[in-house]
């Protein structure tokens, strides 16, 4: 019975969400073609979790310990020790101390990534092959890289503008309009490339028509702690007030404002599945945020002053010299320590990123950039169509246009991507109609006759006094109606009154008579 | 402690030798995929303006008539064949695929009222104005010959004199007998020079006449008495019968589904009827302005074409009550008699400029020969338009279509016309007891009365 609850998880999980409710349909036509589709869909799903389950090549990494060990006391090497050659070569660290604590940024597939010190280091690697494609040095601050679309572009935000380079190194160009830039992020199926400058603005420039889609100035001043949430595309901001509001290109205001921390928030992470945020504030606290209902699921201790969730679901925080690996094992909601590692005491760690289809988390730290094994945090099985690690240019260029015709327009950016395509709920009629408004009136008469009436004593209970007093009751519960009625009957009036207003004045000063009704 | 890496071999998932194909791995789960949603609302979108751009329906015509088309026939043995027979009685059989005449018949003295080609497509029978029913033989086109026999005219190899004028004939789908109808409907067998049987209810003419494809005894006849009925050949009497508000111009069986006919109506509707329950049309087509002259059902069944007065053929769902297609030329007038190819690919009308048309039955389809993987883009393509085509973007680019300017205000004017009864029907209802003035089904509301 494990096997069917294992099989019907998945096949719920490839449904992407309930089956349709067929029994208020009234339509009989369409009620059949539906319940045709829902029947496909189911089929589906099964063929799906099927294949899941027998046809995928590889298997994820685990980590488990044995006995008394804890999985968070287990070092580096002695992973190491146990696992093949080639993963080995996933470790390493590379010590380029003169040019400042490095940014490190992926590519969707996982093969190629891109470094930038502090100083004016650019830079991008291979790491199939372990291979340097291309460094160059640009003599300014470079504050944040981020790539494009593929690994032919990258954009780096150095000390007054941010600048576009090719693979080769070539300057292509220099967006003056987003100011001295902090974050960058690339919205990958929109191609929008979201910043935040020093000022506080947010900029969104569209990459291929090179128009800026949105400029919003977010109003809590300076931030450089910045997000995108994969799922939606919408842009989280973290504050140093607190709060983290979140953007999305066609509006001026936040979507949402949400306060998370008692300090300012220093590090922010989204899971891929876009319900879970992780947010890290000044005060020690680290939270994970349903987005859903906008709740704090879990709270954790300790600093981050970078944060990271991995494409299974395990959170990377760093603060000084010391990286904390969370992470949700044993199928249980909440987040435990993993994995940790620490390294040489004068390394200051700027920014982790794990790396997509890969057991492998790099660090950026001051004195250059690691990178550590951690099993159990890639996905183990790719979509060519999606993210190929083993690309080749005939398929990268094809991927690029097949990417550029499906490229969404900024404003399928919302909380909810699921409510496009959907059926607007009906509205409720907002005026009753004349045989409700008379039935109303009857029935608040009826209630009126109904009232019990206190029977007065010493001669006071005449009965031409009860009977009036019961007329009484009748008109108040009929007053608010006619009121109604003969307010509606004023506006009428008046409504008539204009238009004939309106038909008598002769024609060239009909422009000039009071246009109310229009409105 | 037991650990394991993710770790890939190159080899494995690249391929070997530069003549292999490329190796694809695929996962479906969905959290790997963002904004699934709004990327297939943007392929529906292309995909529709795709549509419209490769939206080229009209492949040719055929001309070499010099009177109206009257009437056209299939050939069931040959794809590539059509039978026209025009206005002047001339007859001629065309080859689609170089839209040129193959065989010329002359004989007939008056107009050419019918035509039909029997079940084993060796012999076409025409009648005509002229109270004559020609039968012919078809010549058989092989490779070598194609070239030599063009415009050869070729003898009748019968012809029979009646009493009155014909106005239609049609042959059993699979049988050796044919009806005719004029001042009654007559069944011939090709040998005998008379009428086998004879059918007659009232004393109008019936004004056309269709086999049943699943019963080979079974037919229905439309009359000018605004009447269809239906016979059945192995009774002496007729079966059943409806009489509407207008006439019937002509009526096609689903070969398909047997038992429902579409009948092409002089009130610019057409009616789907079950045959077994003629008190109420199953469907009503509502889309053409002007009397609707011919109707034909695609082979799939799913769809049938009509050629209407207004000078349009449209083509419409067999379920479904509005058109999904409208095809129209300035060149194009009144259209008589429309066809729908035996491979559901094209459609065939002829028309009173003297010309056959020949147009794509799905209009931006691609001709030919497919590969694999296009016809999988096309079936995906239009699998993601007809998901969000409800949406109002799609729905305004699917259902564009320019409409000559005499239709578009004939329409709307019609629209005008069906709204204003509508309403003063419901205020009447408003103004009456409750009750008293039922709602009529559109469906009934046209037929008149049904008789046994």
């Amino acid at each position: 019975m494990d096997e069917d609850d294992e099989m019907d998880m998945k096949v719920k999980k490839y449904l992407r969400g309930e089956s349709a409710n067929l029994e208020i349909l009234q339509d009989r036509k369409l009620k059949g073609q539906l319940a045709v589709r829902e029947e496909l869909y189911g089929k589906s799903a099964k063929a799906a979790a099927k294949i899941e389950k027998w046809l995928l090549p590889s298997e994820g990494g685990y980590l488990e310990a044995e006995g008394i060990e804890k999985t968070w006391r287990i070092k580096q090497e002695s992973i190491a020790q146990e696992v093949d050659i080639l993963s080995t070569r996933n470790q390493y660290d590379i010590v380029l101390p003169d040019f400042g604590p490095y940014s490190l940024d992926f590519t969707s597939s996982g093969r190629y990534m891109a470094i930038a010190g502090r100083k004016g280091h650019l830079g991008i690697l291979d790491m199939k092959n372990m291979a340097l494609i291309k460094e160059f040095q640009v003599r300014e601050t470079v504050r944040d890289i981020a790539f494009l679309h593929n690994e032919l572009f990258f954009a780096a935000a150095q000390k007054k503008y941010p600048y576009i380079y090719n693979r080769d190194g070539t300057e292509l160009h220099c967006l003056k309009e987003h100011g001295a830039v902090l974050k960058l992020q690339f919205l990958k199926n929109h191609f929008l490339l979201a910043t935040i400058n020093k000022l506080g603005q947010l900029h969104y420039q569209d990459v291929t028509t090179g128009q800026m889609v949105g400029n919003y100035r977010t109003g809590h001043g300076r931030s450089d702690v910045m997000q995108v949430n994969p799922f939606n595309g919408v842009v989280a901001v973290g504050h140093s007030r607190g709060t983290v509001s979140m953007w999305k290109p066609t509006s001026a205001a936040p979507v949402v404002k949400m306060l998370c921390h008692q300090g300012p928030v220093t590090a922010l992470a989204f899971h891929s599945n876009g319900h879970l945020l992780a947010t890290a504030g000044m005060e020690r606290k680290i939270k994970l945020w349903d987005l859903r209902k906008f709740e704090v699921l879990q709270t954790l201790s300790g600093h981050a002053k970078t944060l990271d969730f991995s494409q299974k679901g395990l959170l990377a925080g760093a603060t000084g010299s010391f990286v904390q690996i969370w992470g949700d094992l044993a199928g249980s909601q909440s987040y435990d320590r993993y994995m940790g590692h620490s390294m040489a005491k004068g390394y200051q760690i700027g920014k982790v990123a794990f790396r997509p289809y890969e057991d492998v988390l790099g660090i950026g730290h001051s004195k250059g950039w690691s990178s550590v094994l951690i099993p159990g945090s890639g996905e183990p099985n790719f979509d060519t169509w999606v993210a190929n690690p083993f690309e080749t240019p005939k398929q990268r260029r094809e991927k690029e246009i097949h990417s550029l015709l499906d490229k969404l327009p900024p404003e399928t950016i919302m909380l909810d991507p699921t409510k496009i395509g959907a059926v607007r709920p009906t509205r409720k009629k907002e005026k009753p109609t004349n045989p409700e408004r008379e039935a109303e009136l009857e029935a608040a008469v009826a209630a009126a006759k109904d009232i019990p009436m206190k029977k007065k004593t010493k001669g006071r209970n005449k009965p031409s006094k009860r009977a009036k007093k019961k007329q009484e009751a009748v008109e108040k519960a009929k007053r608010p109606f006619l009121e109604q009625a003969a307010k509606e009957e004023e506006l009428s009036k008046e409504k008539r009154k204009r238009i004939s207003e309106e038909n008598e004045l002769p024609k060239s000063l009909q422009r000039f008579t009071r246009k109310k009704a229009k409105a | 402690m037991k650990v394991k890496v993710i770790s890939r071999s190159t080899d494995e998932f690249t391929r070997e030798r530069s003549q292999d194909l490329q190796r694809v791995f695929r996962n479906f789960d969905p959290n790997l995929r963002t904004q699934e949603k709004a990327t297939e609302y943007v392929r529906a979108l292309n995909a529709a303006k795709l549509e419209k751009i490769f939206a080229r329906p009209f492949i040719g015509a055929m001309d070499g008539h010099i009177d109206t088309v009257s009437c056209m026939a299939k050939n069931p043995n040959h794809l590539k064949g059509i039978f026209s027979g025009s206005m002047d009685g001339d007859i001629r059989l065309w080859d689609l695929a170089t839209r040129r005449t193959v065989c010329q018949f002359s004989g007939h003295q008056g107009a050419v009222r019918g035509l039909t080609a029997s079940t084993d497509g060796r012999v076409l029978v025409s009648c005509g104005t002229d109270c004559t029913v020609r039968l012919w033989k078809v010549p058989v086109a092989t490779v070598m010959e194609s070239e030599e026999s063009l415009h050869n005219s070729s003898e009748p190899l019968a012809v029979y004199v009646w009493k009155n004028a014909f106005w239609a004939v049609d042959h059993q789908w699979d049988g050796n007998l044919f009806a005719t109808a004029g001042a009654q409907v007559d069944i011939w067998d090709h040998d005998r020079s008379q009428p086998v049987n004879s059918f007659e209810w009232g004393k109008d003419t019936v004004v056309s006449v269709r086999f049943n494809p699943g019963e080979p005894n079974v037919l229905a006849t439309s009359a000018s008495d605004r009447s269809i009925t239906i016979y059945d050949l192995r009774m002496s009497s007729p079966a059943r019968r409806v009489v509407m508000r207008t006439k019937t111009n002509s009526i096609s069986w689903n070969p398909m589904e047997p038992m429902n006919f579409t009948a092409a109506n002089e009130d610019c509707n057409c009616y789907s009827y079950d045959a077994r329950k003629l008190d109420e049309a199953k469907c009503v087509h509502q889309d053409h302005v002007s009397a609707v002259m011919d109707i034909d059902y695609s082979p799939t069944g799913r769809e049938f074409v009509t050629g209407s007065y207004d000078r349009t053929v449209r083509i419409f769902q067999y379920n479904g009550g509005h058109s999904r297609e409208i095809y129209h030329t300035k060149r194009m007038q009144r259209v008589f008699c429309v066809k729908f190819s035996c491979d559901a690919s094209y459609v065939i009308s002829g028309s009173d400029d003297t010309n056959l048309r020949l147009w794509k039955a799905k209009a931006s389809e691609q001709l030919g020969v497919l590969l694999p993987r296009e016809r999988k883009k096309h079936e995906y393509l239009e699998a993601v338009k007809n998901r969000y085509k409800h949406l109002p973007e799609v729905k305004r680019i699917v259902r564009h279509r320019h409409l000559p300017k005499p239709i578009y205000k004939a329409a709307s004017l019609r629209r005008i016309m069906a709204d204003a009864a509508r309403r003063k029907e419901d205020r009447r209802r408003a103004h009456s007891a409750p009750g008293s003035r039922p709602k009529e089904a559109f469906r009934k509301k046209r037929i008149l009365q049904e008789v046994e």
